[in-house]
């Protein structure tokens, strides 16, 4: 996998999360402050800017630029912790041209490791991480039954839309659904479907 | 001494921010360095690590800089930016840490004093 596969990925991040932007903004609507959708879809069409202003040479220097520009222009949470998910990403895969697919399933764990370090989360607080930490650890494990990338690709994909369906009956204990408490089950965590989108655009 | 430490105020709001920030300034007086950081850099409810970024440098004389934020992203952007020693996040209630932080400050002490200044302002109470 090496830039073109990445950014391939990143343009497709940019095409689905335009078409699903009011589905995660009603999504949000229901439990959250209403902005996922919007805030996603600037975040990544800034990031569309920047790589077009400054093509990157490495799958690490894109996944880079892609966590700084969401850091900088996402207004809310999803921007430092999808930016820190990207950024570790790119820092995690640094300068090499080709990635196998032993290198992003460690890449992946890594950069999922800086978001539960941020966001202070763990699976079955109906946050991202619901749908990002199945979605790592199929990818390990596809890794080490030498599974082909793109076979292991689909499973990530299913594993992130079973995690994020899985936030549906949970009680929310981050963010700003936790303030609803109980009021918060009974809904799909918006930013567990952002992520299960943004994984399963990864599909070579 | 060259310098005190400097305070961040960082809002989702640019307003509450602002007016946050002046209510430290004119408690602790004119020895304090309060910047704020409020809402995106559209004006819009958010956060911008943007404008996080220049409220330090605003008030950084060297001595360190204290981020106090108001909730949600803003904390998670404020994290983004800590430098261990340099620039430190405070868990503090906005308002009465902010003016704690700044009083603190503006008398002289250093950053982990400043810090345990604001983080007293949690125990203080109303009535």
């Amino acid at each position: 996998m090496d830039v073109t596969f990445f950014t391939a990925w990143i343009q497709e991040i940019i095409r689905v999360l335009a078409i699903n932007r009011d589905r995660l903004t009603r999504l949000d609507a229901a439990i959250g402050d209403a902005d996922h959708g919007t805030n996603l879809d600037r975040g990544f069409t800034s990031v569309r800017q920047a790589m077009s202003d400054t093509p990157p040479d490495t799958p690490g220097q894109l996944l880079t630029l892609v966590g700084n520009t969401l850091i900088r222009r996402v207004g809310g949470a999803s921007g430092p912790l999808y930016g820190s998910l990207f950024r570790q990403l790119g820092k995690s895969l640094g300068d090499a041209q080709e990635v196998s697919l032993d290198d992003l399933a460690a890449a992946f764990a890594t950069a999922l490791e800086s978001v539960t370090r941020l966001g202070k989360a763990a699976e079955g607080d109906k946050t991202m991480v619901d749908a990002l930490a199945p979605a790592a650890r199929a990818l390990c494990s596809a890794a080490r039954d030498g599974l082909k990338p793109g076979e292991a690709l689909d499973r990530a994909a299913a594993a992130a839309a079973e995690g994020a369906e899985a936030t549906i009956p949970l009680q929310a204990r981050k963010g700003r659904a936790s303030y609803l408490g109980p009021r918060s089950v009974g809904h799909e965590d918006p930013g567990a479907a952002s992520s299960a989108l943004i994984v399963s655009a990864m599909h070579p | 001494m060259s310098g005190v430490v400097g305070v961040v105020l960082v809002s989702h709001s640019a307003a509450l921010a602002g007016e946050a920030a002046r209510l430290a300034r004119e408690i602790a007086g004119t020895g304090a360095r309060v910047a704020a950081a409020g809402g995106t850099e559209d004006g819009a409810l958010g956060t911008s690590a943007d404008l996080i970024e220049r409220a330090i440098a605003e008030v950084d004389q060297g001595e360190g800089v204290i981020l106090i934020p108001d909730l949600g992203s803003s904390v998670l952007t404020a994290r983004l930016l800590e430098e261990p020693g340099k620039v430190v996040l405070a868990d503090v209630p906005f308002v009465e840490g902010a003016v704690a932080a700044a009083v603190s400050a503006a008398a002289g002490a250093p950053l982990a004093q400043v810090l345990s200044a604001a983080e007293d302002a949690r125990t203080y109470r109303k009535l």
